[in-house]
């Protein structure tokens, strides 16, 4: 009779399972564009995912360098197009903190609406794609559908429905539409009853809180360390507003909750975003029916030249904090002009917060960061 | 009234007395299969279109609405771009294996759908063992998925693949579980006997507690065993750009498409016949005239309206569901689905000994 050895029983090198490398994308449908991920993958365990990016990239800062503050606005649609008119702001506060041009209150309220609208149809659209990464592609149809309001207002309102460039230096591009205020108020209405229904389709759904709760942990420290800011960085417990820490437009005057939640997960990160549709509409509501009388634009020179120094201008987008640092030479165009784009740095927190989770966790977590790959590569 | 018996007969003597026996087995073998195939494409065509409709007005659309009335030649559309698509396959592939693994799958659904009992009369092979010959037959096609996986040369379809492979397997043992639990109420394997055991009544009613929880298990299980929404890891779009079949275009891909439908139905017919009472009408004790007017509705509507009905519930599941994890997946299975199916299976054993379920 053979006499089994304990040793023995211990399967060898031979069976030992082996690392492997694939390559999630750049053609992958829920890299949400042009990102290539290389994964090192164990079975189905995620050990190292290395982002590579670059894909996109067109040179949308050095293109800055040789045109006008007027034409700068419109490059600015095409980096994060999701929350494109926040975008377009941020450019022209820029400008116009530079030349010292106060906008009128009109402006700046027709601005925050306009804001709180793109940034609304940003995170439906963001629920949307959440939902068919997780598999349950019924949602994406639903975000649209509200979305789809949204962007027949802005259509109404200057003509585009995605990359709307509404603004410019010292002003808007055009008045308001005189429907503009009773379609808001239709869409308000229609979207409170609406996002409850969010709740129902997705939120309560026990395979869906079981796919993201306590998955992909992002710790304060490390928020606050890769500069992960947004509704993000905001699950983590990292105060990073900018509407609340600088506020610009008239955040200061109306009355909103800054979301902070403290879990961290996937599913923090998940409800930060909902809460904060709760809070925009709430945003729009007491603005919208009090829109102040006053001249769309401020007087400009036709060309506009900055003075000579350094200008820095934040403002929160859908996606979290963005930043334009112009630095000026006193001519028509900047010396150089620097975006820092929210969706880079929330990108580069993926390997820290995914790595030894499973495939399927990794498209969550990179779903619950939203990124826009042209706001990344620019 | 509506049996079908007769007719099958009269078409086998006439057939018996003109030629020799081997001729007439055969050329029966032929008329069968000429049907089978035929039936399967049809099934096909039907089934992705209404996949498509019921997913469109999940959706708050319409679907497709161009081809054809109300979109209906779509799929037909569809079908011919399939057939005229070159078949593109990977250069480092396993030419054999890439080849053959659409067949196994295709050929096992065939297989299996010939157990099919349509209407009183109207089934091809009816063996004693028929609940068994199913599940056993049906699970070749996870060969056909792994093959699939393996010989792509594809990193994404051979994780599929190996997800596919873990998950089948699981979940097998609760289909057979949860079927055998009505064998014990049955007492028969015999897919027409057990279709006559329930005209006084569909065992889902008669069984009561246990019955309806074996119904739940397998419905889960075998939504689970098909590859379907919100079980489908194999595929996972979102993960794994299409899972097994990622390399595969054409003819070859609509085989591995078709045969996934074709497995819905076959599952749907399975459980129509075990808890739902195949073709046998809906009837009510003491109600002599509301069971009359429902044995006026032939026993082919019955039974194609419960198999929609169970197909129309998978999709139901697929269009709402998130996808799971695959560890969560095997958990579901292993810590909840298998130890329930096994208290089941002795409730009804226990239910069986006692006389305790309806009709006996």
């Amino acid at each position: 009779m053979e006499v089994v050895d304990k040793d023995k029983t211990i399967p060898g090198d031979a069976l030992k399972s082996q690392e492997y490398f694939v390559n999630m994308g750049p053609q992958h449908p829920s890299t949400h564009g042009v990102l290539r991920l290389v994964l090192t993958i164990d079975g189905e365990i995620v050990k190292r995912i290395e982002p590579h990016i670059g894909y996109i990239h067109r040179s949308i800062e050095k293109m800055c360098e040789k045109d006008s503050y007027r034409q700068i606005v419109h490059l600015t649609d095409r980096m994060d197009y999701l929350s494109c008119h926040i975008n377009n702001v941020a450019v022209c506060l820029a400008v116009e903190n530079a030349l010292e041009i106060e906008v009128s209150d009109r402006v700046k309220v027709i601005r925050t609406i306009i804001d709180e609208l793109t940034r609304l149809a940003s995170h439906q659209l963001w629920w949307g794609v959440m939902g068919m990464d997780l598999g349950a592609i019924t949602t994406f149809l639903y975000g649209f559908r509200d979305r789809e309001m949204i962007t027949d207002i802005f259509e109404e309102t200057c003509g585009a429905r995605l990359t709307m460039n509404y603004n410019k230096p010292g002003g808007l591009m055009f008045d308001i539409h005189p429907n503009f205020q009773k379609r808001t108020k239709e869409f308000v209405e229609h979207f409170k009853k609406k996002l409850p229904e969010y709740d129902q389709l997705l939120t309560g759904n026990v395979i869906f809180q079981e796919r993201t709760k306590g998955i992909g942990v992002m710790s304060k420290e490390d928020a606050i360390a890769f500069g992960v800011t947004g509704p993000a960085g905001r699950a983590s417990g990292f105060e990073c507003d900018i509407r609340k820490k600088n506020p610009y437009h008239v955040y200061d005057k109306v009355e909103f909750n800054e979301v902070l939640l403290t879990e961290g997960d996937s599913f923090a990160r998940y409800k930060a975003r909902i809460q904060e549709m709760w809070e925009s509409l709430s945003i729009i509501e007491q603005l919208i029916d009090n829109i102040p009388e006053g001249p769309i634009e401020e007087k400009t020179n036709a060309v506009i030249k900055l003075p000579k120094g350094e200008f820095y201008q934040r403002v929160e987008t859908a996606r979290g904090d963005f930043g334009v640092y112009v630095i000026s030479d006193g001519k028509k165009s900047p010396y150089r002009l620097k975006f820092r784009s929210p969706g880079f740095s929330n990108l580069f927190i993926l390997d820290k917060i995914a790595r030894g989770s499973k495939i399927a966790d990794l498209v969550a977590i990179m779903s619950t960061l939203d990124l826009v790959m042209p706001d990344i590569d620019r | 009234m509506y049996d079908f018996t007769d007719l099958v007969r009269s078409i086998h003597e006439s057939l018996v007395a003109s030629l020799s026996p081997g001729m007439a087995a055969l050329v029966e073998w032929i008329i069968i299969g000429a049907i089978f195939l035929g039936f399967f494409a049809l099934l096909g065509l039907v089934l992705v279109y209404v996949e498509r409709k019921v997913c469109a007005f999940f959706q708050l659309r319409l679907g497709p609405m161009r081809v054809g009335f109300w979109g209906t030649a779509q799929t037909l559309a569809d079908t011919l771009k399939l057939l005229l698509k070159e078949p593109i396959m990977n250069k480092r592939a396993d030419k054999f294996l890439f080849n053959f693994a659409p067949f196994i799958i295709i050929i096992s659904s065939l297989i299996v759908l010939s157990v099919t009992p349509f209407a009183p009369g109207l089934q091809a092979f009816d063996i004693n063992i028929g609940l068994f010959f199913v599940i056993a037959i049906s699970s070749i096609g996870v060969v056909g998925i792994l093959l699939a996986g393996w010989a792509s040369n594809n990193k994404y379809s051979l994780i599929g693949a190996m997800r596919s492979g873990a998950q089948i397997v699981s979940y097998e043992l609760s289909v057979g579980l949860a079927l055998m639990t009505m064998v014990v109420l049955t007492g028969s394997l015999q897919l027409s006997e057990i279709i006559a055991s329930q005209a006084d009544g569909w065992w889902i009613f008669k069984g009561h507690i246990p019955a309806f929880i074996a119904f739940v298990l397998f419905i889960v299980a075998s939504t689970a065993e098909v590859n379907r929404g919100p079980f489908d890891l194999a595929e996972a779009e979102s993960e794994l750009t299409a899972g097994f079949h990622t390399e595969y275009s054409g003819m070859k891909f609509a085989f591995f498409f078709l045969a996934e439908f074709v497995n819905m139905f076959i599952v749907a017919v399975i459980a129509a016949t075990v808890f739902l009472g195949g073709w046998m009408p809906f009837h009510i004790g003491g109600l002599d005239g509301f069971n009359q007017i429902m044995d006026f509705i032939p026993p082919i509507l019955w039974f194609f309206g419960k198999v929609a009905f169970i197909i129309f519930l998978m999709m139901w599941f697929k269009w709402t569901f998130p996808r799971l994890r695959i560890d969560q997946l095997l958990t579901l299975e292993w810590k909840y689905l298998l130890p329930l199916n096994l208290m089941n299976i002795v409730l009804m054993a226990f239910v069986v000994y006692m006389g305790w379920y309806f009709g006996n």
